[in-house]
């Protein structure tokens, strides 16, 4: 009981922390997974790697974390909580959007967040990237991916499944 | 308290919302499912035009939470009122969040398994890869604006070289952010006092 009132309070307010989308909570949501669930910083990248090869919104990953957490009713309180209150607020944020009109602030309020949703993400790219990116070998599968999503249009989900299998091909070549 | 339905389009079924949200949530994989809602929604259905899509658009990356719910929340607000809203975010998610717990499933059963570790290491630096590219693709305009590269610097130092707290780093820059692009008297000459 005390571990659901745990789990949901965390997510929802990562959920209502998400500016600029999920990747922006990232870091935070590492260290509170650390810190209230002693989570290791390699389980969550595992977990958020593996959840890119879903469709669907990339943050779907939160469903393995709760999994890992505390099996299906784990899963299920932090899709609750990780979705709805961001929702909740936009569902009205929507309606009164028309009615307060085009206003100056709403303007400033838009060009702020830019800079802000980017710096975010920025980080969320650096704790993912401080737990993968290890060796060399890592670092080459990445740059290669990396190039491969900048001049190709290959599938993303191809690649991720291709990098797996190039980790596999060098497991077997080390032993 | 329903949002307006617009006169020139005809009464869109909960269930049509749902399923057309869910074909999106099933079939965007790799991401860039934004892309894969305009083209459905806006393109094929013609469910909301072009300008009400960007309105949505710059509603949902305003408010917290992913973009691509929000937008399901927004258009399902908009045709049917708050049940669509449900209905069109259960479409979208459903399909992802039952693959994304077999993953999980398959990734929980094999974790422990010698050659988990190499597979796994291989998908991280893909997926750090991908997010990396699309945070590049997205940020490119606040990369080359010098008062813009400042904030995000900032935001970035707080969060990850000084490691503060997502809110603490939010209520120190989000001020400041405001601060800088404030409302100049000459963006809106029709204000007058």
């Amino acid at each position: 009981m005390m571990l659901w009132l745990q789990l949901a309070s965390v997510f929802s307010m990562l959920s209502l922390l998400a500016v600029g989308g999920g990747s922006a909570v990232l870091p935070e949501m590492q260290s509170m997974l650390h810190q209230h669930f002693n989570f290791s910083a390699t389980e969550f990248v595992h977990a958020y790697s593996v959840g890119q090869l879903a469709p669907g919104p990339n943050m779907l990953s939160v469903l393995i974390m709760g999994d890992m957490i505390d099996g299906l009713t784990g899963a299920l309180i932090v899709a609750l909580a990780f979705f709805i209150p961001s929702s909740i607020l936009c569902l009205y944020a929507g309606r009164l959007w028309t009615r307060i009109g085009d206003t100056p602030w709403r303007h400033s309020l838009q060009q702020a967040l830019e800079p802000i949703s980017i710096g975010l993400m920025c980080s969320g790219v650096y704790t993912i990237a401080k737990e993968s990116l290890v060796n060399w070998q890592s670092c080459a599968v990445a740059l290669l991916v990396g190039l491969l999503l900048v001049k190709t249009k290959i599938n993303p989900v191809i690649l991720i499944l291709g990098a797996g299998f190039i980790g596999l091909l060098g497991a077997y070549w080390a032993a | 308290m329903a949002a307006k339905n617009s006169a020139t389009s005809p009464k869109i079924s909960l269930h049509q919302i749902f399923w057309q949200f869910f074909v999106v949530g099933a079939i965007s994989f790799g991401g860039g499912i934004v892309a894969y809602l305009k083209e459905l929604l806006v393109k094929r259905y013609r469910w909301v035009d072009n300008d009400e899509f960007i309105v949505m658009l710059s509603i949902s990356q305003t408010m917290p939470g992913l973009n691509s719910v929000n937008i399901a929340i927004l258009m399902g607000d908009r045709l049917r009122g708050a049940i669509g809203a449900w209905a069109a975010t259960l479409g979208l998610l459903l399909p992802g969040a039952v693959i994304v717990l077999s993953i999980g499933l398959l990734y929980g059963l094999n974790k422990d398994h010698p050659m988990a570790n190499h597979v796994l290491g291989g998908v991280a630096a893909a997926a750090a890869a991908l997010l990396a590219t699309v945070t590049w693709n997205l940020g490119e305009r606040t990369f080359k604006k010098r008062k813009s590269l400042a904030l995000l610097g900032l935001t970035f130092v707080l969060m990850s070289v000084v490691k503060w707290p997502l809110y603490i780093v939010l209520a120190i820059v989000l001020p400041l952010a405001l601060y800088i692009y404030r409302p100049t008297q000459d963006h809106k000459p029709e204000q007058s006092s």
